[in-house]
């Protein structure tokens, strides 16, 4: 009898760790079960990626419909390659799309920012983003400010 | 001068002795495959002494840490005028690094002690001995079962002190200064990702609960059979354990979120 009780007690326990996990998982996390979204991969070379990362958002009017999966150097231009996965259901932005890396307000995280172009034709998988706008870096910017007020 | 050379030379040949000693102990309790049936049994005994009873204390701890975060996080980050961060704040910190190590100080406390203080005494009331004088293999039944039970609970303790933590800085947060609920859990599921913070604070509780359950089985193990043995058994397990748990933990973190 004593010991049916104690086993329905570490029961409890077990099943209060799975709900705490599940709690962490959906609720802390946000996790989406929901698996199956598939994406295409676009590649962007950006001058300056500022403090993007791997996993910053890709967002279009607004919306997150993607993420940077991977930045890589470019020996050749001296650049950064960011390659981008977007959500398949967004598969009519134009090629000659732009894309910036913005800011999330005054101290938040880097985000790449598409503006869509005018193009019939649209960004498949393995599209080249031409058009890019690197991030803002706040010294180059007071200098170039400084500068215009010097030349008046 | 040369004693003294030697005494060092003897201290640091004690301590790995000692610490290969402990490995082996380690070694021996957890080799061979456990009989299910009796096993099971045991282990669910000790995973109620060890878990359910830790249960309560982590609980009112994670609370309170969960809204003391709550109402720190609030001061300060309105300051700024970004309250709505919050969540995120609160669930960051409780995730990757309060839950884990705060569990596992409180596991030391609570269980560790417990376990060398109750295998201390069977030492010393010979109970261990009798037990291998009829063929028993005491490592098996006694060490074995409150190892595993450790190593079970940990997570699990880990996972629902976070869980009430977070419940707790929602409580301050939202119910009690007025936090706009939606940017409290937006902003905390955008920051929070299940693979890189969750599971590897979990993982951190595992690692703590190995460490804690080794010290605390061993040095009740190996405890002098006196009163006073158990005593001092007692305290080195809380004190070793709570450092080992500081130590692994600066490890641990430069590990999982260190960035080099």
């Amino acid at each position: 009898m004593a010991m049916k009780w104690i086993e329905t007690l570490v029961g409890g326990l077990m099943i209060a760790g799975a709900l705490a996990l599940s709690m962490l998982a959906f609720k802390v996390s946000g996790i989406q079960l929901a698996g199956g979204d598939t994406f295409y991969h676009v590649t962007a070379d950006f001058e300056n990626v500022g403090s993007l990362q791997t996993r910053s958002k890709v967002s279009l009017s607004g919306l997150v419909i993607g993420e940077v999966t991977h930045i890589q150097y470019v020996r050749e231009d001296y650049t950064a390659r960011v390659t981008l996965k977007i959500k398949s259901s967004y598969d009519n932005l134009p090629i000659d799309s732009i894309a910036a890396i913005l800011t999330q307000g005054m101290l938040g995280d880097q985000y790449i920012g598409l503006s869509v172009g005018a193009e019939e034709e649209s960004l498949v998988e393995g599209s080249v983003i031409e058009e890019t706008q690197s991030a803002l870096v706040l010294e180059e910017l007071i200098g170039a400010f400084l500068l215009s007020m010097t030349k008046e | 001068m040369l004693d003294r050379v030697q005494q060092l030379g003897a201290s640091t040949l004690g301590f790995i002795q000692r610490f290969g000693h402990s490995g082996i102990f380690l070694f021996y309790s957890l080799w061979g495959i456990p009989k299910l049936k009796s096993g099971t049994a045991l282990l669910i005994k000790q995973l109620y002494s060890v878990g359910v009873l830790s249960l309560v204390i982590i609980v009112v701890s994670g609370t309170f840490i969960g809204m003391v975060l709550g109402l720190q996080g609030y001061t300060i980050l309105s300051d700024f005028g970004t309250e709505n961060a919050l969540g995120q704040l609160v669930a960051l910190s409780l995730v990757r690094e309060l839950a884990p190590v705060v569990t596992a100080l409180l596991f030391a406390g609570r269980a560790g002690s417990a376990l060398t203080a109750e295998i201390g005494l069977m030492k010393a009331t010979e109970q261990l001995a009798s037990m291998e004088m009829i063929g028993v293999d005491p490592l098996r039944r006694i060490i074995a079962p409150r190892l595993i039970a450790g190593f079970i609970s940990m997570p699990i303790l880990t996972a629902i002190f976070c869980a009430t933590g977070v419940w707790g800085g929602y409580l301050v947060g939202v119910e009690w200064l007025g936090l706009y609920e939606g940017a409290f859990w937006a902003n905390m599921q955008s920051s929070v990702s299940f693979e890189h913070d969750v599971l590897n604070g979990i993982l951190k509780g595992f690692v703590f609960g190995i460490a804690i359950t080794w010290i605390a089985v061993f040095q009740g193990y190996e405890s002098e059979p006196t009163s006073e043995g158990i005593s001092v058994a007692t305290t080195k397990t809380v004190v070793y354990s709570s450092l080992t748990v500081l130590a692994l933990d600066f490890i641990l973190t430069a590990m999982m979120f260190g960035e080099f």
